[in-house]
Formats: C-alpha cells, structure tokens, sequence
C-alpha cells in the first residue's frame, strides 16, 4: 500500500473510524438508563454502520453500497417515528422514562 | 488538507459520541449526536457520496433529531439516574463490546487491497455524470420495487405512530393497569 498521505486518506482509517462508533453505541445502549437516550444510542450504531457502507462504495466503485444507506435512512426515519410513538405510549401509562422501571416483561 | 479534514470531522464525530454517553441530561445528548450526524455527512462528502451528505443533513441531522428533541421537550425529560444497570451487561456486554471492535480492528487493520480515497474522487470516471445521476439510475430501473415498497412502509409507520401516540388507544390499557 503506497500512500500519499498528503491528498488521501486509506479506506481502513474511515472503517476503525465506522467500528468505534457502532461499539460506542453498543456502549451507550448498556449504560443509558433514559429510554430516548436509549433509543439515540441506536441511531448512532446505524450511522457507523452507514459509514462503512459508504466507505465500501468507494473501495469497490459500486453504487450500490450508497443505495443500502439510502435505504437504511428511510427505514431509520421510520423506526424514529414509530419508536419515539412507542415511547410516548410507554410514558403516558408508566410516568416514567427510567429503563430500569419499565420491567413488566421482566421474568 | 483531505488528511486534515478526516482528522477534524472524524474528531468531532467521536467527540460527539462520547459526549452522548458521558452527558446525563437527554437533550444534550441529542445535540452531540445532531453534531456526530452533521460531522459523518462532511465525510460522506469526502468519500465522494455528496447526495448521501445532502440527505444525512436532512433526514438524520434534520428530521430525526428534531423529532428527538421534540419528544425530550414533550416529556419534559430530566437528568437521568445513575443506576449499576444490570448484571448481565456488565458480565457479558461489555466483554462482547471489546471483543467486538478488537476483532473488527483486527480484520480491517490485515486486510490487503484497501485502497485510499481521494477528494473529488467520485464512483464515477465518466465525464458529465454525477453521483446522483447514478443513484438515481439504479435506484429507479433496477430497484424501482424496493423503493415503492418503502413508500408503503412510511405509511404503515405513519399510522402506526399516529395510532401509538393517540390518547384513544392507550385508555383501556391504563384502566387495566391501575
């Protein structure tokens, strides 16, 4: 790999890049006890998941990773809103947005 | 200048993550993931996805996070507590997570053939054509279906939201609860 590393950046450094941000959403999805924190910890593994695709689109010159992400933003967009309605939901019966209190489905 | 770039975005972008997980109010979360989401679409813009960056801005740093912020006010969520979480995320969670990256590290850092990007270095060497040119391309011959079948799918959500979040629904349910 010869790199000038004046005008380029390698791929790999936007992919370390891309796996940090999905384990520090996996992190904040294990330690936020606020359901919309919760929820937003989830956006950010979907965005460095989309962050690869993009970088794979640009190692392969393929169109097609970028649609993925196109396609992973519409499904987003509708997750957001279906799962802030489910938190509204959760908050009108519970009075509360601690995940730690919304265990009935506990065993 | 694309190395200083990917240091200052990238910075930002994990600046902006971690403050997510340190800050304990909701909304400041939600501001440093809209700054994690504005700084992911200038590197989208350098991998040469410039109608991805455009829609990132919109839709994430836009759209979604206004509906966040919207709901964190609606529920006039305050400072979250600090609770130990649960056993197993201790034991197995967090293993799992660096397990996670120091494979995905690992296999990234070995891979040969990984090739560098360049500024204004589109998919495209043909003259005249723009990424959105082929998006669009695909996107409406060869994937026509799917991105109908998405438009169904916004509608479902919609109802679905509007059905969640009504007062009519949830009143039966919470005779029921108390």
């Amino acid at each position: 790999m010869n790199i000038n590393f004046a005008q380029e950046v390698p791929l790999s450094w936007y992919l370390i890049l891309s796996a940090v941000l999905f384990s520090l959403g996996v992190v904040g999805f294990l330690i936020k006890r606020n359901l919309i924190t919760v929820f937003m910890s989830i956006e950010l593994m979907l965005n460095g998941v989309n962050l690869s695709f993009v970088t794979f689109a640009q190692q392969w010159h393929a169109v097609k990773g970028q649609i993925f992400v196109f396609f992973v933003m519409m499904v987003a967009a509708a997750e957001a809103a279906v799962g802030l309605a489910i938190i509204i939901a959760v908050f009108r019966v519970r009075a509360t947005l601690d995940v730690d209190r919304i265990d009935r489905m506990k065993l | 200048m694309h190395l200083i770039l990917f240091f200052v975005f990238a910075g930002f972008c994990l600046a902006g993550a971690v403050n997510l997980l340190v800050q304990s109010h909701p909304i400041n979360s939600a501001l440093s993931l809209i700054v994690v989401m504005t700084s992911l679409a200038v590197l989208y813009l350098m991998l040469g996805a410039e109608f991805l960056a455009i829609a990132q801005v919109i839709v994430y740093a836009g759209a979604i996070m206004v509906l966040f912020t919207f709901v964190v006010m609606l529920l006039n969520a305050g400072r979250e507590a600090r609770t130990r979480g649960s056993k197993a995320a201790l034991a197995v969670g967090f293993p799992a997570v660096v397990a996670i990256l120091a494979v995905i590290a690992t296999v990234i850092l070995q891979a040969q053939g990984l090739g560098a990007a360049r500024l204004s270095d589109g998919l495209t060497d043909v003259k005249g054509q723009t990424n959105l040119d082929q998006l669009g391309a695909v996107l409406f011959t060869k994937l026509l279906l799917p991105f109908e079948v998405t438009s169904v799918l916004f509608l479902i959500a919609i109802l679905g939201a509007v059905a969640l979040a009504s007062h009519e629904g949830s009143k039966a349910e919470r005779t029921g609860e108390e």
